[in-house]
This record gives C-alpha cells, sequence and structure tokens, in this order.
C-alpha cells in the first residue's frame, strides 16, 4: 500500500513520494525528462507553460535553503503560481493541527504540495489526505526519503558517467540519519548500480543496513577505494553531543575527505555532496573545489529534475483517486 | 436474582474442569455447578446448551483514561466495552492524571465505577514513588488500604537504583506485588520503532531490544537483591523470555505477562506508516514474537494482557513518529485469544487461564475459578461466531484498531458480573 499510493491506476506518478517501490523506466523517464529540461534553463526566457494555471504550495516545516528555492525556481519556470509559506510564522505555531493547515489550504485551490517535514512518513501522511486531484511532492520526511535530491544525484551521475552498470558508487558519512542516503541508494540499487557501499563510523550506519543492498565499510580509505563516485554526506554539530562522534576533529581524521584520501578512488571519480557542506569536518576546501568536486552543477541540475517530475505529475489525469 | 445457566459446555480455568452442565447463581455468588442446590428456583434460566461457559476474563494492564484523559475515554465507557466483551476484571495503571498515589484518587476511581453501574470490578495499582517521579516512596500502605493490589511505576522508569531498591523492600514489607514494565529511558531515546532492517527502511528513530533488556537483567538482579514479589509486564523481546526463564529456574519470586498484540504483530507490520501500530515496547521481529508465544505456552509467561490504550481520533492522525503509542485492544481481546487457538499456540483450557485464572492468581483477584462460594463473574461465549474486526463496531471509546478485517471466531453473548447479568 505504502508504495502504490504514489502511483495511480495507470502506473503512473500522481505523487512523489519515495524511490522505493519505483521501477527502472520511471526512473528513467524522469532523468530523459530532466535533461530535456536543461535546454530551458539554459535559454534567455527560461519558460515553459506546463504548468500554467497550476498552484504549487512550498510547505517546509523545517529549514532549507537550496532545496526550497530550486522549488521554487522549478515551479516558476514551469509557468505554474507559488506560494511558499514559512511554517515559523504561520498557523502551526499558534497551535492548528497539521492535517487543518493541509485542509485550509487545499480550501485555496493549490494543486500540488511541496512539502518537507521533520517525521519519517509525513509525506505518507499527507497524500492519504489530499484531496483527489491534488499532489504530493516529498522535499524530504525525517530521516526516511528526500527523493528529488536522490534524483538529481542519480542525474549528475549519468552526466558524468553515462551508465550506472559498471559504477562503483561510496557513500560516505552519516547515513544513519540521512533521508538522502536512503533515497539514493534505492536509486542507485533500481538504476542497477553495480556496486553500492556505505561508508561510516558503526555510530552513523543503521542497523541491518546490508539489507538496503549496499556494503558497509567502516575505513575510508577502504571504502572508496576504486569507485567512481564518493558522495559526502553532511555531517550535523549535534550528532557530537548525542555522543555518537568524539569530536569534529577526530572525525575528519577518520572520515574527512582529502585530496590524498581521494587518490585511493578512480582518477576519473566525481565527488558530489547534497550540501550544505562542512568545509574542514567532511570535506576539504582543496577537494570541494578541485576538479573531481561537481557539487554546483548538482544545483543546476536540481532545478531541471524538479522540473521532470512535478510535469510528470501535472500531466496526469486531475481525478485519478 | 436467582440465576441458571443451563446445559453449557463449562470450562473452569483454575481447574480445567470440562464438562455440559449446569451453574447457578444466587445474589453475588456462585452456588453450585453441576447439581442445583435442594429447591433451588431460578428468576431467569440462560439456555447455554451449545455455548461455552467460563470465568470472566481478568486484565492486569487497561487503561480507562479517566481521570485525567476523558477526551479518549472513561470508566463508563470502558467498562461498557469490558463487559460487552467478557472482561469482569480491570487492574488500571496508576498513570492517570492526577497519579493514583494517595487513596483520594483510588477512592474517585471507585466512585466514578459505581456511578457507571458497576458493570465490572476495577482494582488500581497504586504508584510506588510520588507522583511517579522515582524519588520519594509512595503512601504504599494507604494505598493498600485503599484497595491497591499492586504498585508500579508505570512507563516511568526509577533512574536511582538505590531509590528502586528501597521502594521493592518496602513494597514487599507490606506484601504488595511491584509490577514493572522493564525500560530503559536513555537506550529508548526518541525511538518509535523496533531497531531492525525495517526501521533502517523507513528511517524511523529506533528502539533497540537493550532499552528493554538492559532494564530487564537489573530489575531481575534488584528481585534477587530483595526478593520482592515482581510482575514484569508486557515483555517484547525474546531474550526477555530467555531471562525470565532463567531467573524462575533460579526459584526467584517473579511473574511475567505479553500483551496480546505481541502474539501477533511484529515490525513488517509497521510497512506503510499505519500510526495505529505505533506501540511502546514496538512490535519486534518475528524470531521475538515466536519466542514470546513459546513463552506464553510453556508458561515462562504467566498471562496476557490487552495493554489497552484508548485514543481519541487526533491522537492517531499524526505521522508516525508524532502520534501517540498504544492500541485500543478491549475489543478483539477475546478474538484474539481465540485465534491463539486456533492457530495452535495454546488448548483452549490454557488459552483462558492466562486471562482468568492465572492473572488472578497473580494479582491475588477473588476472580478465575467456577466453584460453588466464588463471585459469580460468569460469561457465555459462542465459539461458533465468524465475523470480521470491525474498528467501527467497537463499545470502547477508542477506534485505535490494528486489527481491522480480521476474522475472529469468538463472541461474548451474556456476561455476569457478581451475579448480576450486564450484557
Amino acid at each position: 500500500m505504502i508504495h502504490n499510493l504514489q502511483l495511480n491506476s495507470a502506473g503512473k506518478l500522481k505523487h512523489f513520494l519515495d524511490i522505493e517501490g519505483l521501477n527502472h523506466s520511471i526512473l528513467t523517464d524522469i532523468l530523459d525528462t530532466a535533461e530535456s529540461f536543461i535546454s530551458v534553463t539554459d535559454r534567455s526566457i527560461k519558460k515553459v507553460p506546463i504548468l500554467r494555471g497550476k498552484t504549487v504550495a512550498n510547505l517546509f516545516f523545517e529549514a532549507s535553503t537550496r532545496t526550497r528555492s530550486t522549488f521554487e525556481l522549478a515551479a516558476q519556470r514551469l509557468s505554474a503560481d507559488i506560494l511558499s509559506l514559512d511554517i515559523n510564522t504561520s498557523a502551526t505555531v499558534k497551535g492548528e493541527s497539521l492535517l487543518d493547515t493541509l485542509h485550509n489550504l487545499q480550501a485555496m485551490q493549490i494543486d500540488m504540495f511541496v512539502i518537507r517535514h521533520q517525521d519519517s512518513g509525513s509525506a505518507h501522511f499527507f497524500a492519504q489526505h489530499v484531496l483527489p486531484g491534488v499532489s504530493v511532492l516529498n522535499a524530504g520526511d525525517g530521516q526516511h526519503a528526500h527523493p528529488t535530491q536522490a534524483m538529481l544525484d542519480m542525474f549528475t551521475i549519468r552526466n558524468y558517467k553515462q551508465q550506472f552498470e559498471n559504477l562503483s558508487v561510496a557513500i560516505v558519512g552519516d547515513i544513519m540519519h540521512s533521508r538522502v542516503a536512503r533515497s539514493q541508494i534505492h536509486a542507485l540499487n533500481i538504476l542497477n548500480t553495480g556496486q553500492v557501499r556505505v561508508v561510516g563510523p558503526p555510530t552513523l550506519i543503521p542497523e541491518q543496513a546490508e539489507s538496503l543492498g549496499v556494503q558497509v565499510y567502516h575505513d575510508l580509505n577502504e571504502g572508496i577505494r576504486d569507485v567512481d563516485v564518493v558522495i559526502m554526506l553532511r555531517l550535523q554539530k549535534e550528532r557530537m553531543r548525542g555522543a555518537l562522534l568524539p569530536s569534529e576533529e577526530e572525525y575528519f581524521a577518520q572520515y574527512g575527505l582529502t585530496a590524498k584520501r581521494l587518490q585511493q578512488a578512480k582518477p576519473d571519480a566525481i565527488v558530489m555532496h547534497p550540501g550544505p557542506a562542512n568545509r574542514g569536518i567532511e570535506i576539504e576546501s582543496s577537494v570541494m573545489d578541485g576538479s573531481q568536486s561537481v557539487i554546483l552543477n548538482q544545483v543546476t541540475f536540481g532545478i531541471a529534475v524538479r522540473m521532470a517530475v512535478m510535469s510528470m505529475i501535472a500531466v496526469q489525469p486531475v481525478a485519478d483517486a | 436474582m436467582k440465576i441458571l445457566l443451563e446445559q453449557g459446555r463449562l470450562l473452569d480455568p483454575a481447574t480445567g474442569r470440562d464438562e455440559i452442565t449446569d451453574i447457578c447463581i444466587d445474589k453475588q455468588l456462585i452456588i453450585g455447578v453441576g447439581d442445583q442446590p435442594a429447591g433451588f428456583e431460578p428468576d431467569h434460566v440462560i439456555n447455554a446448551s451449545g455455548k461455552l461457559v467460563t470465568s470472566g476474563l481478568v486484565d492486569i494492564q487497561c487503561r480507562v483514561r479517566e481521570p485525567g484523559h476523558t477526551h479518549k475515554a472513561t470508566i463508563s465507557s470502558e467498562t461498557r466495552a469490558a463487559a460487552h466483551n467478557g472482561i469482569t476484571s480491570l487492574c488500571i495503571p496508576p498513570d492517570s492524571n492526577p497519579v493514583t498515589d494517595n487513596s483520594a484518587v483510588v477512592e474517585l476511581i471507585h466512585h466514578a465505577n459505581h456511578k457507571a453501574g458497576n458493570r465490572c470490578h476495577i482494582y488500581t495499582i497504586g504508584a510506588i514513588s510520588k507522583g511517579l517521579q522515582g524519588e520519594q516512596l509512595s503512601n504504599m500502605g494507604s494505598l493498600k488500604k485503599a484497595g491497591c493490589i499492586a504498585v508500579s511505576n508505570a512507563l516511568n522508569p526509577f533512574t536511582n537504583n538505590l531509590v528502586q531498591r528501597r521502594a521493592m523492600e518496602y513494597a514487599s514489607g507490606q506484601d504488595m506485588l511491584v509490577v514493572i514494565q522493564p525500560y530503559d529511558r536513555a537506550l529508548y531515546g526518541n525511538g518509535c520503532a523496533h531497531e531492525s532492517a525495517m526501521a533502517t527502511r523507513l528511517g524511523l528513530p529506533p528502539i533497540p531490544e537493550a532499552a528493554e533488556t538492559a532494564a530487564l537483567a537489573k530489575d531481575i538482579e534488584l528481585v534477587a537483591q530483595t526478593h520482592a514479589r515482581t510482575h514484569f509486564g508486557q515483555i517484547s523481546c525474546a531474550r526477555s523470555v530467555e531471562m525470565i526463564r532463567q531467573a524462575k529456574r533460579d526459584k526467584l519470586p517473579i511473574t511475567a505477562d505479553v500483551a496480546i498484540h505481541q502474539l501477533f504483530l511484529t515490525d513488517r507490520d509497521i510497512d506503510g506508516f499505519d500510526s495505529n501500530k505505533l506501540t511502546i515496547p514496538p512490535f519486534r521481529s518475528e524470531q521475538d514474537r515466536d519466542a514470546l508465544r513459546q513463552g506464553i505456552s510453556d508458561g515462562t509467561i504467566d498471562c496476557i494482557c490487552s495493554d489497552h490504550q484508548p485514543h481519541n481520533i487526533d491522537a492517531k492522525l499524526q505521522p508516525f513518529p508524532s502520534a501517540e503509542p498504544g492500541i485500543s485492544t478491549l475489543d478483539c481481546f477475546l478474538g484474539l485469544v481465540f485465534r491463539l487457538v486456533d492457530e495452535g499456540v495454546l488448548n483452549l483450557a490454557q488459552a483462558l487461564a492466562s486471562v482468568s485464572s492465572k492473572p488472578a492468581g497473580i494479582f491475588r483477584l477473588p476472580a478465575g475459578h467456577l466453584a460453588a462460594g466464588e463471585i459469580a463473574d460468569v460469561i457465555v461465549i459462542d465459539d461458533q461466531s465468524h465475523y470480521q474486526c470491525d474498528a467501527d463496531l467497537f463499545a470502547s471509546a477508542g477506534k485505535n484498531c490494528a486489527f481491522t478485517g480480521w476474522d475472529f471466531s469468538a463472541r461474548v453473548e451474556t456476561t455476569i458480573v457478581a451475579g448480576k447479568i450486564i450484557n
């Protein structure tokens, strides 16, 4: 039931909640559609009329800079009207329940909600409670999923490596608390990536991580040896307080990506980071700004990928409940 | 009133007696089983032929939400639900608001039950520490005098082992049963799902087994130290079953129960983020569930409770981690107990004993035995019934059910509490 929720009866995207449960052809469709929007974002007039007359509401219960702004830009470039709500100053702070907030916005004839919320499963929860014809795009739910981020990462990998089958990809850092990592792992496996590795200390690797379809490494040098792609994750500073790690210094010494360590990977390996990055904690500045880094390109691709997902959802019949 | 229950299949949980016969009730008591006493003239005859007649069920862990949370349920609504489902004795934990740490609250609860028509017997479990704070001992002697049948700190574990030791010693001096739900607050953290591949996939903050077993190990050591008669409630892990098995081998004065839903659901059932399946402790692995079933079957776990937790709708209309934990189980308790029989986990006599005579024995309640001179808490069950569990039809005010659509084969037809036909 969880996985059917985002598909309509024809097997097309109705909501975009989670990579898990989608198939190879839908993911490839998203990447191909995004490809076609890259040319739009390169034009002097960066607009297409696909979402003209539709209203998109950005509902961010958690702070965000690039996800929120790239969703806004994506909606604008598709000619949608866009409403961005700062939840910190809105009615939920005054005690309104989540559902009441949602229902009130629905009464304003919103067609698509882009939602980020701190609870895992919140995107599913909203999708279960919106009216038929209204779509939910998950912009991050707790530690569960961040599917558009994962798809822009897949887009980036395909852009530089053309295929997935013969690749080794290492995801490094705080896997435990990362919705990005979970969605990336599902996407990489659905796209038949040769090998997916996760690298981090045992305190930041979730229980039975192998069941997600990855190999677990606790040593960074081994974990990135001969890989084609290194994805660094952001380390949140509060992890030190929860006794998950001794110190930032120790973490950088053990798991920080330096130019020297990067030599373990293939010479043409690319380095990615979903942002925002902590220089000197998980990644050295020289690597972040170096020739193998594609971090800023990820942000650019993010707009095209989000346009792709929004447009694919928008072309579905409205009343498919 | 004199009641004659005629020609039912009598099954006495306390003795295992199983025969087709009559039961005679006069006023509050059973006055005859089998032969009718000379001159017995019933005012009311119930034909129980083809039905099962047994003791009213005893539920040792049931939240009625009163006092303090009457927007969720009340003593009136939940005693009606209990009686409707054949449960004639309820033990309620002390974590109401106000906390049951003084005799006034005990009296308040009994008064509310009386006002609601005494549809079932209510027994209060008192707080073992003042305000459940784990710092000062409660007036356990006064609580006992007011009617409390045990003491507990509910889901507020002691943080100070010395205070816990003293509380257990003091309780044993009052000859009061100590009820403990093994719970390590730090290891629970903000967790909401069993630490497993499922929690990893769903990105839900995990609860390790050690959140229960580390606490249980300490609690068992304190039983060994104090010899306080102790009952462990709502255990969820295979390792806990093994620890209790060993402690019983060591002749420690301990008993244990499991919540009925833990014998059926596992962490797989939370897929889809169904907030009705959010519980504390969480649903664990299939191996854990199987070990709990083995434990109840071989007697390591003594009895089964409902761990009934009725909620208002809004409490569950939240994303999974923000919803309130607990399941409304009174209305599916009997159906699930009979499924244990259908699935070969327990035979019928064992199953009925585990929800009547056994918990009654541990908590020293006058229940669970069908014989002349006993209080007439008697139920008639149609065990050839076939229906699907439907939360909308629940008598409980809580519709937060995790078993909607399940097939059940047993239904209560008549409930007699202290000689009065309630249902």
